[in-house]
């Protein structure tokens, strides 16, 4: 007789938690991914009562990250409140690693392997890690494996004066040469997406998370941290007109259109989010916010295909729909991460593109337009910043909350790019 | 202990400052989990019958007490409880005299004396409400004349609640009490029958669910961490702005932290939302979030008066509509509210502050009368701080700091815990003959006495 396992379930997300997100060399300039995912863990535990409960798992990453940090999560871990028999591992897949990581989790649920577990991320743009020139590098390594002091100065011999300039990360597709913004310059240009379109959805970011903020929405998503209590990129005063007055920074001449104020700025922070079965939840007397129905990832290929950089969402989500029966217009909802304004503008048009549904697609009709009072409608990544691995977690946990919020049974619907030409997509539904 | 504490506890400091006569504050004995209730054997005896003589070595022999009824030579004494209950003329006073005055001399450090007596309200005859109320006047003087963290406190019991004495009785000797002195306590009925004991008097809170306002830091944390101790699961609320303090206190305690700012109309409801959803329901609130904005009236303006005002008193008036409703706090639960030494004696500059902590003496005693709470046996008390070493009062000048440390009988200022002990003490359920009292925790404070 074969063993019996359980069946699928819909794994539940009962809950978030996260640090408010800082500018790069703000307010967590000293803190390291460590310490921001701890903190977000903590805070997560203490607002669901989890102090000595040992998870099924915690699942998060960071993008920007240390070779001493290889088991970052479970170091977090073991320096929060939960039990030290809490197991865990590092996932990374850019800035796609918190809703990746979200679906793991919500995967092992569904089968039944595991009862409840934490996923999330954490990134910071400030504590980055610098790396030695490859020269210096293979020196180093050599003086190491060195047993002699003849073969040590022989080693040593080997250092020219160029090795000693560090590396820091840039932001560049290795693939390409060009940084993000560029990639994402030439889509903006592609899909004729306008400086007016991106710092109106820049403005509306910023307006959006401030009123969130201020009717309380935040209050049992969010712990403070260093002394900040709300996103420090955050700027409720924000206007189309002053927006409009900022200088372009990633493509050229009259065609560019991106500036700093319609672009993510590098940030700090962390965030996780709380999943289980609705049995775990129960028995912990934890209410469901929403439940994780489906999810879908895509890549393109943006080197040597006629594909833009951030679009593999606009791939993934029609996957999705497919597979789940939905169209674009079923959801209450819809959550796509601003990495620039243009992205969410370029992915919108496409969908409505009939040209880009059938050729790219392969659909027989466009999905159509979003209704945009559905969209982003609690702020998204202009205004509160992009800590990379830590964006899934925050969109995941506050559009659970605002599904909640709307009622049994209100679907959202999350878009999430990522580089190498990657994008994540998920369906959440209110319990 | 701090600053002049520590200097005048020094070898140097110690002869310097008996030299010139100054105080010198002694190291208080402080409750821990499995220590004996007293430092050493208690002397008993009181006046005529002594009515309350029988219940006080009931509870020291359970409690693994020495009990004593004659002064022994040459040992040191833990406490000494007099039975004054059976008082008819002040004549009769000299039975204390008599008992309590040769017994001081032995009294070890931390020693208690605790006096028991009837309500002058409920004397029936002039000479007898005389020599009932004389005895406030006695333990008053008395916790001033103890030296080395000893502590004089009046136990008044109404006629009926002799079955509630063993609660109060206890924490009166206990270290619980380090920072009560020269307090009267009064017993009644507890409403619904005699109080039940605890299972396990080290475990007082088993089972029990307490909600904490301003639970982040300084004496909500304390209070936090002191009933979980005492085996309460803690739900503890604070302002979102200090969710990082509150996350620690609630890890800490393995309890849960909920965000949320108490002025919010909807505060008490949530409260008890997430209390009944996450443990089930509540046992005990105590209502600690308060706030200063310090200024003399004449430039006080219309913010500043209405925010403390708000915080903490209005807030307690909205939330308490929810947690006192049919779903909120469980029959036989405990509200515990904190007022101040400046809502009893006033405070220049906090004429704000004062009226919101005036204000919640006035409420506890309204809330303790109401039929209703009786009928549900919910008890509602008040707890009122003096000098306690906080954030707030390291803060303040160096002068100011040290005067308020030293006016007092105890000679120190008193720490977070010691509020906290009192307000898990009055959160037992073998409290419940303790209905609408005021407990101050100020060591005999000179202001407000």
């Amino acid at each position: 007789m074969a063993a019996a396992t359980p069946g699928p379930r819909r794994a539940a997300v009962i809950g978030g938690n996260r640090i408010p997100f800082a500018r790069q060399n703000g307010a967590y300039a000293a803190a390291s991914n460590q310490d921001m995912l701890t903190a977000a863990l903590e805070g997560l535990v203490a607002r669901h009562g989890l102090a000595g409960e040992r998870l099924g798992e915690v699942v998060a990453g960071a993008v920007l990250k240390h070779s001493r940090d290889f088991n970052l999560t479970r170091e977090a871990v073991l320096g929060s409140s939960l039990s030290a028999h809490t197991p865990a591992y590092d996932v990374q897949q850019a800035c796609a690693t918190g809703l990746e990581a979200t679906i793991l989790v919500a995967n092992k649920i569904a089968l039944g392997q595991v009862d409840c577990g934490a996923a999330g991320g954490v990134d910071s743009a400030s504590d980055a890690p610098i790396a030695v020139s490859e020269g210096l590098r293979r020196t180093l390594l050599r003086l190491n494996a060195a047993k002699t002091p003849a073969q040590r100065l022989r080693a040593l011999a080997g250092l020219r004066p160029g090795h000693v300039v560090p590396q820091a990360p840039r932001n560049v597709e290795p693939r390409t040469g060009l940084s993000m913004g560029e990639h994402m310059a030439q889509t903006a240009l592609r899909w004729g997406v306008t400086r007016q379109s991106q710092d109106e959805l820049a403005a509306a970011s910023h307006r959006n998370l401030a009123a969130a903020y201020d009717r309380g929405f935040f209050d049992d998503l969010l712990t403070p941290y260093l002394g900040l209590a709300r996103d420090e990129n955050l700027r409720p005063d924000s206007t189309v007109e002053n927006l409009a007055t900022l200088r372009t920074v990633f493509g050229a001449g009259e065609g560019a259109t991106m500036t700093a104020g319609n672009s993510t700025p590098l940030t700090d922070g962390a965030s996780v989010v709380l999943l289980g079965s609705d049995e775990w939840a129960q028995e912990h007397g934890l209410p469901v916010l929403a439940h994780l129905v489906d999810a879908e990832t895509a890549a393109v290929d943006y080197v040597t295909g006629d594909e833009g950089l951030l679009m593999a969402p606009a791939h993934a989500v029609p996957r999705l729909l497919a597979r789940t029966g939905m169209t674009l217009q079923d959801f209450d909802l819809v959550e796509i991460h601003e990495a620039f304004a243009a992205t969410v503008l370029a992915t919108l048009a496409a969908w409505e593109d009939p040209e880009f549904c059938r050729d790219r697609l392969g659909l027989d009709a466009p999905l159509g337009a979003l209704d945009r009072s559905r969209l982003n409608v609690n702020g998204s990544s202009l205004a509160a910043g992009h800590p990379f691995a830590a964006t899934g977690g925050r969109i995941v946990a506050s559009l659970a909350k605002a599904l909640s919020e709307k009622g049994p049974g209100a679907r959202g619907l999350i878009s999430v790019c990522a580089a190498g030409g990657q994008g994540v997509v998920a369906i959440l539904e209110a319990k | 202990m701090s600053g002049y504490a520590s200097l005048v506890n020094t070898p140097v400091g110690k002869r310097v400052a008996t030299r010139l006569g100054l105080p010198r504050p002694a190291r208080l004995r402080r409750y821990a989990v499995g220590e004996p209730l007293v430092d050493g054997p208690v002397l008993v005896g009181g006046h005529g019958a002594a009515p309350l003589l029988g219940e006080v070595r009931r509870v020291l022999t359970a409690a693994g007490s020495g009990v004593l009824d004659t002064l022994p030579a040459g040992e040191g004494l833990g406490a000494v409880v007099a039975d004054l209950g059976a008082v008819e003329d002040p004549a009769d006073l000299d039975s204390l005299r008599g008992l309590v005055g040769p017994a001081l001399r032995s009294l070890r450090p931390s020693g208690r004396v605790v006096v028991l007596g009837r309500l002058p309200e409920a004397a029936r005859a002039p000479a007898q409400a005389a020599a009932r109320r004389a005895l406030e006047g006695v333990t008053r003087s008395l916790g001033k004349e103890l030296r080395q963290g000893a502590t004089a406190n009046l136990l008044l019991v109404a006629d009926g609640a002799e079955d509630a004495i063993a609660s109060p009785l206890r924490f009166l000797l206990s270290g619980r009490s380090a920072y009560v002195d020269g307090q009267v306590v009064t017993v009644t009925a507890a409403p619904g029958g005699p109080p039940p004991e605890p299972a396990d008097w080290s475990l007082p809170l088993d089972g029990k669910v307490a909600v904490v306002t301003g639970a982040a830091r300084g004496i909500g944390s304390a209070v936090a961490r002191t009933l979980a101790r005492d085996g309460a699961t803690v739900v503890g609320v604070d302002i979102p702005a200090s969710g990082d303090a509150l996350a620690r206190v609630a890890n800490d305690v393995g309890g849960t932290a909920l965000q949320l700012d108490v002025t919010a109309a909807d505060a008490g409801k949530r409260i008890v939302a997430h209390a009944v959803s996450r443990h089930g329901g509540v046992d005990v609130v105590v209502h600690n979030a308060g706030i200063t904005r310090d200024r003399l009236l004449a430039n006080t303006d219309e913010e500043r008066w209405r925010s403390v005002l708000d915080v903490n008193l209005m807030s307690i008036l909205r939330m308490n509509e929810a947690l006192l409703a049919e779903d909120g706090v469980r029959d036989g639960g405990h509200l515990v509210l904190l007022s101040s030494m400046a809502g009893i004696a006033g405070n220049r500059g906090q004429t704000s502050y004062a009226a919101s902590k005036a204000g919640v003496i006035g409420l506890v005693r309204s809330l303790a009368a109401d039929e209703d709470l009786r009928r549900r046996r919910v008890t509602t008390n008040a707890v009122a701080p003096g000098f306690i070493e906080t954030e707030m009062t390291a803060r303040m000048p160096f002068a100011t700091r040290e005067v308020g440390r030293l006016l007092n009988s105890l000679s120190q200022g008193g720490l977070p815990v010691d509020v906290a002990e009192t307000i898990a003490w009055l959160a037992h359920d073998a409290s419940a003959g303790v209905n609408g009292n005021v407990v101050r925790v100020c060591g005999q404070s000179l202001l407000g006495a």
